[in-house]
């Protein structure tokens, strides 16, 4: 599952993976604001970014062709409103739309690719993300594989009593129900992993292993990271 | 005289629905004891479990460690029993092992070290220390199961009590728990279906029949007086058939 491998590769081992998630945080908010502002001269604004993740990405080890596939997965929704765009006339805003998704998920993809979970969570706590949003987040996160094999064994079991080719209707019904099934599952798991945090003593609040110390690198690395996509938006301005 | 561990007296409990799930319940649980709880699906057994920590409240006493379960105890009383559910999927919840096994821990007030010292030495008392750092859905179904009993043993409890613990291993899988929990010194209660696992691990045996204590023996014993043999059962099943 897709992402079994971001958890894989996040515990990795190369510079990047080792600073400060909150120095990692920060510099993917400067970068995302720095892509979703350059409204002049995208193109070649648009290849120094990109120049920028791919320098990261190799950086971090990270194998490049699998991650720039991965990114892309953002494409098939943003292409909807780009063809809507283009129809409507304004062709370059379609192709704005494209690029700009495009590297702000394989910003977002080399975050969650250098962090492990645990660690990220802690960042965002540190930085102010309410705990409820991130207890939301990890257990998300945790379950959806076991939720996927779960829907994946509901769906075995109902191609085994397919017998003949069901009416489009008839499937649309079944698909509904075993939906609806997958959810009160959910639920019951839901309750029983309450109750089983409740068992080893959760009074509501997390208590987390990994203690995060900023040191004089995350410092650096932030201010570089921060900075080079800073430049590249402001560059692109002051040219036109 | 000796002092039980658990002591239950005329517990009732009901259902938000109205139905009743236990109708007086008597139990006692010996230091050193491991005692199986039978019986039939919906007979009460893990709803009786579940009042043993106070994760369901009915009518009746429950005193756990000589302290009668209520909500200024429960704090004292879920590190003297460790739950360990049937799917053990449900209990681990955090994205790694060893900060799954140390979560009750650091609940408890432990420091991180400390967490950590006992997470260690619990996973390899399971003999999972190799797992540290892997993720829990990354393991089979039997890693799963020993993690899970890694994580309610580095709380140090007094009582283990083990809901179906079989469910979902193979034979090698069972026996290897088996031979895992024999080595442990907690006395321990095993709700379970699984007769040759409860004969092999239990000294007494319990049979639940709607909501009560039916019957009260060895494993062999209620087996016996409850046609709880499977063999018994395969028999007349082809007796019948012929």
């Amino acid at each position: 599952m897709h992402h079994v491998v971001l958890e894989q590769w996040s515990r990795r081992e190369s510079v990047l993976h080792r600073r400060d998630p909150r120095a990692k945080i920060v510099a993917l908010l400067v970068f995302l604001i720095a892509v979703a502002t350059t409204r002049h001269g995208f193109l070649p604004a648009g290849a120094a970014y990109l120049t920028m993740l791919l320098a990261v990405i190799l950086w971090a080890r990270l194998p490049l062709w699998n991650a720039l596939g991965r990114a892309a997965v953002v494409l098939p929704f943003t292409l909807v409103f780009a063809i809507i765009t283009v129809i409507a006339g304004d062709v370059e805003r379609a192709g704005l739309l494209l690029g700009k998704s495009y590297l702000s998920a394989l910003a977002v993809l080399v975050l969650v690719s250098t962090t492990p979970l645990p660690r990220l969570l802690r960042g965002l706590e540190l930085l102010g993300v309410p705990r409820f949003l991130l207890m939301v987040a990890q257990f998300l996160y945790r379950y959806l594989f076991v939720i996927s094999e779960e829907a994946q064994h509901m769906r075995v079991a109902a191609a085994s009593r397919r017998t003949a080719k069901a009416a489009r209707a008839a499937r649309f019904r079944a698909a509904a129900g075993a939906l609806a099934v997958l959810f009160a599952r959910s639920y019951a798991r839901a309750e029983a992993i309450h109750r089983a945090m409740v068992a080893r003593g959760f009074q509501g609040r997390f208590r987390l292993l990994s203690m995060l110390r900023f040191q004089w690198a995350d410092g650096l690395f932030l201010l570089a990271a921060a900075a080079a996509p800073a430049a590249v938006r402001f560059a692109a301005e002051v040219r036109l | 005289m000796r002092q039980p561990l658990i002591e239950v007296r005329g517990l009732h409990f009901h259902y938000e629905d109205g139905t009743p799930a236990l109708n007086g319940v008597d139990f006692q649980l010996f230091p050193g004891e491991t005692v199986a709880l039978l019986g039939a699906n919906g007979s009460g057994k893990t709803t009786f479990v579940l009042h043993l920590n106070g994760l369901l409240t009915g009518e009746g006493s429950v005193t756990v460690c000589g302290m009668r379960v209520d909500k200024d105890t429960l704090p004292k009383v879920r590190q003297k029993i460790g739950l360990v559910f049937q799917d053990s999927d449900n209990q681990l919840f955090m994205p790694t092992v060893i900060e799954d096994v140390a979560f009750g821990p650091l609940n408890m007030g432990l420091s991180r070290d400390q967490a950590v010292a006992r997470a260690r030495a619990a996973l390899e008392q399971v003999g999972m220390s190799a797992a540290v750092n892997k993720a829990p859905y990354h393991l089979s179904a039997g890693e799963k199961k020993r993690v899970a009993i890694a994580g309610i043993l580095a709380m140090d409890p007094e009582i283990l009590i083990l809901d179906e613990p079989t469910t979902f291993l193979d034979p090698p899988g069972q026996r290897a728990l088996a031979e895992l929990l024999d080595r442990l010194p907690q006395a321990k209660i095993l709700v379970t279906h699984d007769v040759e696992f409860a004969m092999t691990l239990a000294n007494r045996a319990v049979f639940f029949a709607n909501g009560k204590l039916a019957g009260e023996g060895t494993v062999t014993d209620i087996v016996q007086r409850f046609g709880w043999n499977q063999a018994h059962w395969r028999s007349q099943s082809c007796t019948s058939e012929r």
